[in-house]
């Protein structure tokens, strides 16, 4: 089973910081990279380099953190008509059969901001959970007042996510048991029956977990559950955290003035 | 191990990522978001009352897991389940929405699949859209035979993929990151058939649980879950959904005059965040210095802004973040 968690353990700056002051100011940079006009370069640029600091401080491996940001390559299909019809100067002109494609130089410039802005905002969400535990995010949460049945309905996923996906992955497991083939030959009767089968586990699935949930109910009854979690962490927003976001703050304006002004 | 094949990978899903969408888009979706999530987490703490939140959380769980499981299509496609329509079926729509909201935030969170900024679109597009169309056209089936009710399950979680794509193509094409007239039908082209596999299982899943457990599916327990109206709800949404994608895939030059029209093209690629024009103050003219103290005012306005929220955030006594109340 691969592991769902994506925290790295550490005791960096970053990892210190109180959780919510993370959640806001990642936010923050998101709304920034967004607001970002299309071939603002130098913002662009001095984003990333924040970006870069902010991952060097946390002490986490560059290299993870692009690697997993191409969980947004094939989004990135969709953005593809934009080359060819933002109005502007052509660059070239491509004939595949009956059609002309004609890609101009705003739509490159179009195309380059939409894949620079959502680098930057993958990339930062990255660092949010590499450097924060998930359930230090959940309390965050609830200070920044989300409603606690979600936040609660959050928490308990979170536990339960693994037993699932072990046992989904048994499932699946049980299935590949079954499925003895004939080399060359598919598998498995017709498409129905595949579905009915992939059908019939999805709701084996269900029952389990409305089965394991209700069990997990009363055992917490028994232990005096009485609607919501507590936590020993006390989660103070100190000097320090006002000052990492007083520092991001500052700098984020400055690139919004510096992507609109190119002579600052 | 999940095995997650390649072209999983490779075939555009729905979950949109950061920067896909304009900030006017993004944050109209949250609102719709923010709205139905606020009413859901009030009805589900009625009916289900506060205390049966480790079910919802478990249920969640299982809607994540069950999105691993996968058959074979053809040609080394697979078929998937995104799962909101059987969850508004077997939980009712309320509680759909909640625990779809959680999946697709457990995603963002967890994964970086879909952005923050654009969760609400994402949710509107997997949670809300899927739950109107899911629960609506089965609740409307509750008098059919048990062969009619698994058809119009099919039908119902076929339709809310593809409610979803157009959807999807939709806020892209407002939010001026795609032609519509590639978009709309490379999405709804792909989506049709990712479609059939999640109808496949849909179908599947609850003949399965028809068999096994047909207290859960029994006709006063799904009324119980959700009144008449959301028939109607259901309807309007698969009414629309029928009529708009054709119709757009068609013509979609006929829908981006009608847009122009109304003024919404400018709206989603105008810059929602030109408080001042051009950042210039009217009163003194296109001087620099009306440039510099539109800047000034804007950099105030946005730290009043962060104090605001910062004071907001600051520790309160709250019973459920500290132990020493107990």
């Amino acid at each position: 089973m691969q592991s769902f968690e994506r925290y790295q353990t550490g005791n960096s700056f970053l990892h210190r910081l109180a959780p919510r002051v993370k959640v806001v100011m990642t936010a923050l940079f998101i709304l920034s990279a967004l607001l970002i006009p299309d071939g603002a370069w130098t913002a662009f640029l001095l984003s990333l380099m924040m970006l870069l600091v902010l991952i060097r401080i946390a002490a986490a491996p560059i290299g993870m953190a692009f690697k997993r940001s191409l969980v947004i390559l094939p989004f990135t299909l969709t953005a593809f008509s934009v080359l060819f019809v933002t109005p502007g100067a052509p660059l070239i002109v491509l004939h595949p059969g009956p059609w002309t494609l004609t890609m101009t130089d705003a739509g490159v410039i179009r195309f380059a901001s939409i894949l620079a802005r959502s680098l930057l905002a993958v990339k930062i969400a990255i660092l949010l959970t590499a450097t924060t535990p998930f359930p230090d995010l959940l309390h965050a949460f609830r200070h920044l007042h989300l409603p606690r049945t979600l936040v609660s309905i959050l928490a308990f996923m979170y536990r339960y996510l693994f037993v699932l996906g072990d046992e989904a992955t048994r499932l699946m497991r049980a299935r590949q048991a079954r499925s003895a083939r004939l080399p060359g030959r598919s598998g498995g009767a017709n498409l129905m029956w595949r579905g009915k089968v992939a059908g019939g586990m999805a709701g084996q699935l269900f029952l389990r977990s409305l089965e394991r949930g209700e069990r997990v109910h009363q055992a917490m009854l028994a232990r005096g559950y009485r609607g919501h979690i507590y936590t020993l962490n006390p989660h103070v927003v100190t000097r320090r955290d006002w000052l990492f976001a007083a520092a991001g703050v500052f700098l984020l304006l400055l690139i919004q003035l510096i992507a609109r002004f190119p002579l600052l | 191990m999940i095995p997650i094949s390649l072209n999983t990978w490779l075939i555009p899903q729905l979950h949109i990522p950061d920067g896909f969408l304009s900030l006017a888009v993004s944050l109209f979706f949250w609102l719709i978001a923010i709205i139905f999530i606020a009413i859901a987490a009030r009805k589900v703490q009625q009916d289900f009352d506060d205390r049966r939140t480790p079910l919802m959380g478990i249920l969640a769980a299982f809607i994540f897991a069950a999105q691993m499981l996968n058959f074979p299509i053809a040609g080394g496609t697979s078929g998937h389940l995104l799962g909101g329509a059987l969850a508004a079926i077997l939980l009712g729509p309320w509680a759909a929405i909640l625990v779809m909201a959680a999946v697709i935030g457990a995603q963002a969170l967890l994964f970086q699949d879909g952005g923050f900024l654009a969760m609400g679109a994402n949710i509107f597009n997997m949670g809300i859209l899927t739950a109107l169309i899911g629960f609506g056209l089965y609740r409307g089936a509750l008098r059919g035979a048990k062969r009619f009710k698994l058809i119009i399950a099919a039908i119902a979680a076929w339709l809310s993929v593809m409610a979803g794509a157009l959807s999807t193509s939709l806020q892209l094409w407002l939010s001026g990151t795609a032609s519509l007239q590639v978009v709309m039908p490379a999405m709804l082209g792909v989506h049709a058939f990712i479609g059939v596999g999640e109808a496949l299982i849909t179908v599947g899943a609850l003949a399965f649980i028809f068999k096994t457990r047909p207290d859960l599916l029994s006709a006063g327990e799904v009324r119980g879950r959700g009144g008449r109206g959301w028939i109607a709800a259901g309807g309007i949404i698969t009414l629309l959904t029928v009529l708009l994608a054709p119709l757009a895939s068609a013509n979609p030059d006929g829908l981006e005059r009608v847009a122009e029209k109304l003024g919404f093209i400018n709206a989603g690629r105008g810059a929602p965040y030109q408080i001042f024009p051009d950042y210039t103050i009217p009163l003194l003219g296109e001087t620099p210095l009306s440039t510099i103290l539109a800047g000034a005012i804007g950099a105030l306005a946005a730290g009043v802004i962060v104090v605001l929220a910062m004071r907001l955030l600051r520790q309160r006594p709250d019973q459920s973040l500290s132990a020493g109340d107990q």
